[in-house]
């Protein structure tokens, strides 16, 4: 029978079949941070119950943590510190990976589980965290999970999950010069709205998503929640297979052809059937950015924002009013050259080495502009110190931005460090909701090179049009 | 878990689409380790005037009489998108939300209900709408009433709507299981599987290396 890669990596994991498409799924992977991750190990303790595997079962600070330089256990978010303290303690009595801060191979959840090759293809991967898809760049079957059910894959190393609908996601054709994958899954997102994706596991595939190197395919896959899709994957390949070998937790020598052997046959079968399939057209995607609350609220930035006169559904009208008011925009206003106070590049979209690689392309020899806040976030320690190793981190200080410690930073207000109240910052991340990134902070998401052109205008900018280097 | 099986009860019609966690409890209010006390927080930002505050909106639907006696929400597509937190649900349950109706949820948010003692019940848009309609017709009278054990939704003038929820999720409703529980009950089964898997994948066990 004719399978796609998705029902393949299941099938592998299936226990048991509970009827009606639920499945006892085998987890390879338990990743946790401090946020979400302290209250199911205390959930855990509480109930007596003992991590399963705890060699298979990690955790990281990335959430609470401050990213300033120099920083400690202690948090500008009140009560952050015992967070981090929990988190800390619990991890080591039960026994499992810890990532703490201080150590370099800290960093965000999604950035650091591929670097230290836990995530790998082919297996399932599981986090108290909505971004969790990200790993399927890799190939992965990753999903994100509420804190019960990680207690629930800690316990037992399963979870019962219902078998998604599966849908194929075609980007055709050539990605044009400048053009990320954050511009292409802001593109799908915008053009099939934020629930378009609920009920399914997505394959990505079509020749941009091949030609995809595997970093950009992690921020491809970062955003399918955005989509409201369960998961999505990208089947793996030679370039994933090139990524993943030497990695601290991959497999070592002895298993390495096994592995790759076993990984070859992840693909979809040439006739395998999807419960759906689109298609986009990658020559007509330019700079995406978003222009209101939702991330299906985006367009090119060539674009205008909307008119919700011109929206006959009720409900979407309504939305989009709403958007524009907290995001205050008029109607009929173009994206490019919308003002803004801040800029933020980082979280797990976007904060791996080469996101960095590219803005600071954009940023060398340039200055941001007068008045503008801007931030980088590297993703994790390792990261970072790459970045330092190239220079990366002087050319982003020079050019006026500050240089921080990993973590997930302002990617979301947890109650510490914010923007302020109605500033408007373009940001790598992923989210645009209201009050996302700060008490009515307006966020405009859209690619590293867009965040880092539009610092040194001080506005929206196409990044298409920022010529040689001091132009 | 408290168990699910019938409820007669108020709605409360927010007919918002892509209601999404962070509205539903933002970050700042997930203040402790813990699943208790997240009620204050719930919808914190339409709830109260002011960021953080906690003076009342008086505009806000739950803070209006008898919406704050409802046990049953009413949403537009995509409620509980975003976020993995399972604070939303514990905030919404400890508030005393037990079934929320919606044409689609998000699915991180769907299986976190499941496991509070939260019915996630999916109707069509049309339906929801009319439910809403009939609510805020006479919001104390008109009350919904939905049983889990025929997955029925009737709505105040009689209408009565079938759901469809998974048999596993209807019975850990139902009976207020724990899941964890019932998952140990498959101990050899998980066993097995380890021995067969180890031989096929081994570099999955990091025990080997
Ligand atoms: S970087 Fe942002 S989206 Fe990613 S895990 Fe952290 S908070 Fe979540």
């Amino acid at each position: 029978m004719s399978l796609t890669v998705i029902e393949k990596i299941w099938n592998e994991h299936q226990i048991a079949d509970l009827g009606d498409g639920t499945c006892l799924i085998y987890i390879d992977r338990v990743f946790l941070h401090e946020r979400t991750g302290s209250v199911a190990l205390k959930g855990l303790e509480a109930a007596g119950r003992k991590v399963r595997n705890p060699e298979q079962a990690f955790c990281t600070m990335d959430h609470i943590v401050d990213t300033f330089p120099g920083r400690s256990d202690d948090t500008t978010l009140p009560g952050g510190t015992a967070f981090i303290q929990t988190t800390r303690a619990a991890a080591q009595a039960a026994g499992i990976n810890l990532f703490d801060l201080g150590d370099q191979r800290q960093g965000i959840v999604h950035v650091i589980s591929p670097e230290q090759g836990i995530a790998l293809p082919g297996a399932t991967v599981v986090c108290p965290d909505s971004h969790t898809g990200t790993l399927g760049g890799l190939g992965a079957l990753a999903w994100g999970i509420g804190s019960t059910e990680a207690e629930h894959a800690l316990a037992t190393k399963t979870l019962v999950v219902k078998k998604p609908k599966t849908m194929r996601v075609n980007f055709e054709g050539e990605l044009p010069t400048g053009i990320t994958a954050k511009d292409m899954i802001l593109k799908l997102i915008g053009e099939h709205t934020a629930s378009g994706g609920v009920g399914y596991a997505i394959e990505f595939a079509g020749a941009a998503v091949r030609a995809l190197p595997i970093e950009a395919r992690l921020t491809l896959c970062n955003m399918t929640v955005e989509f409201g899709a369960w998961t999505g994957l990208i089947a793996p390949d030679e370039q994933t297979f090139a990524y993943v070998q030497g990695r601290p937790y991959a497999p070592n020598a002895a298993q390495w052809d096994q592995a790759v052997a076993h990984w070859r046959t992840l693909q979809s079968d040439p006739d395998a059937r999807f419960d759906k399939e689109i298609s986009i057209d990658c020559a007509s995607i330019v700079p995406q950015v978003t222009w209101g609350t939702s991330p299906m609220h985006e367009t090119g930035i060539d674009g205008l924002v909307p008119d919700p006169a011109q929206i006959a559904d009720s409900a979407v009208r309504s939305s989009v009013e709403r958007a524009l008011e907290y995001m205050d925009l008029q109607p009929g206003t173009p994206l490019e050259g919308v003002p803004i106070d801040a800029a933020f590049l980082g979280s797990c979209t976007n904060s791996r080495i080469s996101d960095l690689r590219a803005a600071a392309d954009i940023l060398r020899g340039r200055k941001v502009a007068p008045g503008v806040k801007a931030i980088c976030v590297p993703g994790s320690g390792l990261v970072k110190a790459e970045a330092e190793a190239e220079g990366l981190d002087k050319v982003f200080t020079d050019a006026g931005f500050e240089w921080r410690e990993s973590g997930c930073s302002m990617c979301f207000f947890a109650g510490g460090e914010s923007f302020g109240l109605e500033e408007r910052v373009v940001s790598s991340t992923n989210r645009n909701f209201e009050n996302r990134q700060g008490p009515r902070t307006r966020t405009h998401l859209a690619s590293p090179t867009t965040v880092a052109a539009s610092a040194v205008k001080g506005y929206l900018t196409d990044v298409r049009r920022i010529g040689a280097a001091g132009d | 878990m408290e168990k699910f099986t019938q409820l007669t009860a108020i709605a409360a019609p927010i007919m918002r689409i892509n209601i999404d966690t962070d509205v539903i409890i933002p970050s700042r209010e997930m203040k402790r380790v813990s699943k208790e006390g997240l009620s204050e927080g719930m919808f914190a930002n339409w709830r109260y005037t002011e960021p953080g505050g906690r003076e009342e909106n008086p505009d806000f639907i739950l803070n209006q009489e008898p919406y704050r006696q409802a046990r049953i929400l009413l949403s537009g597509d995509n409620f509980g998108c975003g976020s993995s937190r399972e604070h939303a649900v514990w905030a919404l349950a400890e508030w005393g939300i037990r079934c929320i109706i919606t044409p689609k949820f998000g699915n991180i948010f769907y299986g976190n209900c499941v496991r509070n003692g939260i019915l996630p019940v999916v109707l069509p848009n049309a339906v929801v709408e009319d439910l809403a309609a009939q609510v805020e017709q006479d919001p104390a009278g008109n009350l919904i009433h939905v049983d889990l054990r025929n997955c029925s939704v009737t709505a105040p003038d009689g209408t009565k709507h079938t759901f469809e929820i998974a048999p596993a999720d209807q019975e850990m409703l139902l009976e207020g299981l724990d899941a964890i529980a019932v998952t140990m009950k498959r101990d050899d089964e998980i066993l097995a599987f380890q021995g067969r898997d180890r031989l096929a994948r081994p570099w999955i066990y990091l025990d080997n290396n």
